[in-house]
């Protein structure tokens, strides 16, 4: 890949996230101005030291005015990215490199989504785009269901056993996320509630699903070498890669749904960037797309936290539990913290910003060196992939 | 000289038995919900044309329940059929008896030398608790005319007009009306026996020569009265007894099924009768050749009929065919498709056809420019995949998506000439799906939206 990498070269200094759930109260302009105003407020600026904004919406508003108006941004640059739910990563990737570019001195990344007044259950349609019809019109769930079979058949593993490991994975989201404030799910939820939930989508109950949610995240981004001026500890962005695919897993027949090589492209982008040859060992923690629970088992092997058809057993043995050598979604994930989509990439890396601070209170992971941010939007076969790694 | 070139036939997979409507014996062949009227005829129309070689002049689609009131609906026929646009197109409507009338226009047209193809296809509706909603039927039948004896020969033909109101129905009626059938019969029945006699008479035959005696009206009384009437022996009237029990009338399609299925039997040198009496009537008479033998579809109209789901709960019935309000899918209503997007993939939406990598030989579904194998640009050529045997590489029950008959089946469909698609499957059991179950494919109507019937694809376990 053709990717240099601006490793070490950009810092950030200010993080700001309002809780996930459902905020019947807010509008999306209420949420960017907490959001915004909380990571001003962490990076110790004033709004007037923005230079320029980049703001991810999948269906929330269109334009920088939908963060510019609300904010009273003054005549600067406000850049509205959007890549299905990597979109909150989309606006970091290039806010990063607006500073580095040295075009900008200070930037804001800020997410925003506002999915709870739609009405509706799961994700809606952003619409728009004018259709031919010949859509299958399968929702995400259904989607992402086709992972689970298709692992369960490659690596020799029971039904029965495969229902565990997924719901071991909602079980360990969901403990982690009864330990944080701002999460969607504050509550613990047991293996057997788990596994008798109704079912959405192939063998994917609605304990298998990520929450729908309204929230937003900012991040107030710098040149590494100006860091120190607002914080005594920022962190340091190692890696950024973004990837989208061609889509032939939906075209050709080789494509067996047990990987998503958009995941496993842009984890070797992001470890060429940031140096790293073993991630199961290096990595020391990662907040990973959970949007469904067999794509956290299936993203474990992509990015390299374990070997081929191993993710499984790894799971069961608590590796990547809170309090295992390589913690999983220690803020909760998408699965208990919430999945508003602009935002969920920003609300990732809160969660390194805190952990890699010392700030992350009852999750605090001790001493991490680095953290991994993973972030996708789209189908298996089909899709776009966000891999983030920072550190001290 | 004309005759019949190639038939089809098409009977939907889902029964309704009557006596879950408290209406006695037997059981109604239902549409479902992703059916219409078109979308079986393509169904009929795909099962004549798998082996005719020949080509086609006119396309006629006879009905009285045409999806669109005002829009060639006999368009998306043809466009499913993959016809070149020079093949006319046109749509015979609003009577039960448009399938032979479409059928005698069409022997007239073989003497102008054009071959046509007669859809004739009908998704019957009554009101809740009446006979023609226990004792009508939906399924479809195609009949493709031309020039030559073809595989039944026409050997003589009479009609008869009559201004007589019999079944009516207007703007804003949802179901239609019938006079009382006692003078229904009155009228027709000697009307109906004369033209047999008339169309005897121009073949030159007796009632005894007859092999097959097709008859239809839409009042029972005149279909019991004619045997005795014509003279006609009462075995002759081959499926009569049994579709009514098994199909339903199918409306302006029921004369069409009934002559497939007597092709489906006929010996050369039989003697077909068809005829069928509804504001009047038409009388034509084949005699099967030679050639019938190897003209046969794929599908008779018996391997249709053992093909089915036969305990269609009445109230699902009912939602279909929207007489039963009922509680909306918690989604979004789907957009109507959009006019240029549906004319740029006309020949992907409507006739299934992809595209083949002229370097790789690799199949795109959808049709692309850029090959998704070798990424050469702009060497495709167009791959017809609407026959292609296909599998199940995997697939999902989708309890959430949009669908008037929820949970929506989806599976990752793999081509055996290559290719693969992400699509629906129907008439189907969402328990019984598997990994490697042989499909195909089946043209349907995904859903209206904005009076937009949005037609496409989904696969079916083989039929």
């Amino acid at each position: 890949m053709g990717s240099k990498g601006i490793c070490d070269r950009v810092a950030i200094v200010g993080m700001g996230c309002t809780k996930f759930g459902e905020h019947w109260g807010k509008s999306v302009s209420d949420l960017l101005v907490d959001a915004a105003h909380d990571a001003y407020h962490s990076a110790g600026v004033e709004a007037e030291q923005i230079d320029a904004y980049w703001l991810g919406t999948l269906s929330s508003g269109v334009s920088g005015l939908t963060a510019a108006e609300p904010l009273k941004i003054q005549y600067k640059p406000v850049t509205h990215v959007e890549n299905m739910c990597a979109t909150g990563s989309e606006a970091i990737r290039n806010a990063a490199y607006a500073v580095a570019s040295g075009a900008y001195d200070v930037a804001m990344a800020i997410g925003v989504e506002k999915l709870k007044d739609s009405g509706f259950s799961g994700l809606v349609g952003s619409g728009g785009v004018a259709s031919d019809g010949t859509e299958a019109g399968m929702t995400a769930p259904a989607n992402f269901s086709l992972l689970a079979p298709a692992y369960a058949e490659k690596y020799g593993v029971d039904m029965e056993t495969l229902r565990d490991v997924l719901s071991r994975i909602a079980y360990k989201n969901h403990y982690n996320g009864a330990r944080n404030e701002k999460a969607q799910f504050q509550r613990e939820v047991s293996m057997e509630k788990i596994n008798a939930s109704p079912k959405v989508a192939g063998m994917l109950g609605i304990m298998d699903c990520s929450g729908v949610s309204d929230g937003a995240a900012a991040a107030v981004l710098v040149r590494a070498e100006d860091a120190h001026k607002y914080t005594d500890n920022p962190i340091f962005i190692k890696g950024l890669s973004f990837v989208a695919g061609p889509a032939e897993g939906t075209k050709r027949q080789e494509y067996d749904f047990t990987t998503f090589p958009e995941v496993v492209a842009s984890a070797h982008d992001a470890y060429a960037q940031a140096g790293i040859k073993d991630a199961r060992e290096e990595i020391s923690m990662a907040e990973v797309h959970d949007c469904f629970t067999p794509t956290e088992l299936v993203l474990m092997e992509d990015l390299g936290f374990s070997e081929r058809g191993q993710a499984w057993k790894d799971t069961v043995d608590g590796r990547f539990d809170l309090k295992g050598e390589q913690p999983i979604n220690p803020d909760g994930g998408l699965k208990s913290f919430g999945h508003p989509i602009g935002a969920s990439g920003l609300r990732m890396m809160y969660e390194m910003w805190l952990q890699l601070r010392g700030e992350a209170g009852e999750r605090q992971i001790e001493n991490p060196k680095l953290g991994l941010t993973h972030n996708l939007g789209g189908q298996p076969g089909r899709c776009v992939s966000f891999v983030s790694v920072v550190g001290r | 000289m004309a005759g019949i070139q190639r038939y089809g036939s098409y009977v939907p997979f889902c029964r309704l038995q009557r006596s879950a409507i408290g209406a006695g014996k037997g059981e109604r062949a239902a549409a479902s919900y992703d059916e219409d009227a078109v979308s079986m005829a393509v169904e009929a129309s795909r099962e004549a044309m798998r082996a005719f070689e020949g080509g086609i002049d006119r396309l006629v689609f006879a009905t009285t329940s045409a999806p669109y009131l005002e829009k060639l609906n006999a368009t998306t026929i043809h466009a499913a059929l993959d016809l070149d646009s020079a093949v006319s197109a046109s749509d015979m409507t609003t009577s039960s008896r448009s399938g032979v009338v479409a059928l005698s226009d069409a022997l007239d047209a073989s003497h102008a030398g054009r071959t046509t193809l007669v859809a004739a296809s009908d998704v019957v509706v009554g009101a809740p608790g009446g006979p023609r909603e226990s004792q009508g039927g939906d399924a479809a039948a195609t009949v493709v005319v031309g020039p030559g004896d073809g595989i039944a020969k026409l050997i003589g033909r009479a009609s008869r007009t009559e201004e007589v109101l019999d079944v009516w129905r207007s703007e804003g009626m949802a179901f239609a009306s019938q006079w009382e059938e006692r003078f229904g019969a009155e009228v027709f029945v000697p009307m109906f026996a004369s033209t047999i006699q008339a169309a005897l008479a121009d073949a030159g035959i007796s009632a005894d020569d007859l092999d097959a005696a097709l008859i239809d009206s839409t009042n029972a009384r005149v279909n019991r009265a004619i045997p005795k009437a014509t003279g006609i022996a009462a075995e002759k009237f081959l499926g009569a007894a049994e579709f009514a029990g098994s199909v339903g009338r199918a409306g302006a399609a029921n004369a069409a099924l009934l002559l497939a299925n007597a092709l489906d039997q006929a010996k050369p040198g039989d003697k077909i009768l068809v005829g069928v009496a509804a504001d009047g009537a038409d009388v034509l008479i084949f005699e099967a050749t030679d050639a019938l033998a190897d003209a046969r579809p794929k599908h008779s109209v018996a391997d249709w009929l053992a093909s089915k789901k036969d305990d269609l709960a009445y109230t699902a019935y009912l939602k279909w065919r929207g007489v039963l309000p009922f509680e909306p899918p918690r989604r979004p209503d789907p957009d109507r498709p959009a006019s240029p997007p549906m004319m740029r993939a006309e020949r992907w939406k409507y006739a299934f056809v992809g595209s083949k990598c002229t370097k790789c030989s690799a199949v795109n579904l959808p049709p692309q420019r850029v090959c998704v194998a070798c990424q050469a640009v702009d060497e495709m050529e167009p791959v017809q995949c609407a026959d292609a045997q296909c599998r199940v590489a995997t697939y999902t029950i989708d309890r959430l998506a949009y669908s008037l008959q929820p949970p929506v089946v989806a599976a990752v469909v793999d081509f055996s000439e290559g290719g693969r698609l992400n699509c629906q499957l129907t008439d189907v059991d969402p328990e019984s799906v598997g990994i490697g179950d042989e499909l195909e494919m089946t043209f349907r109507r995904f859903f209206v939206a904005g009076g937009v019937h949005n037609y496409f694809w989904k696969a079916r376990p083989q039929r």
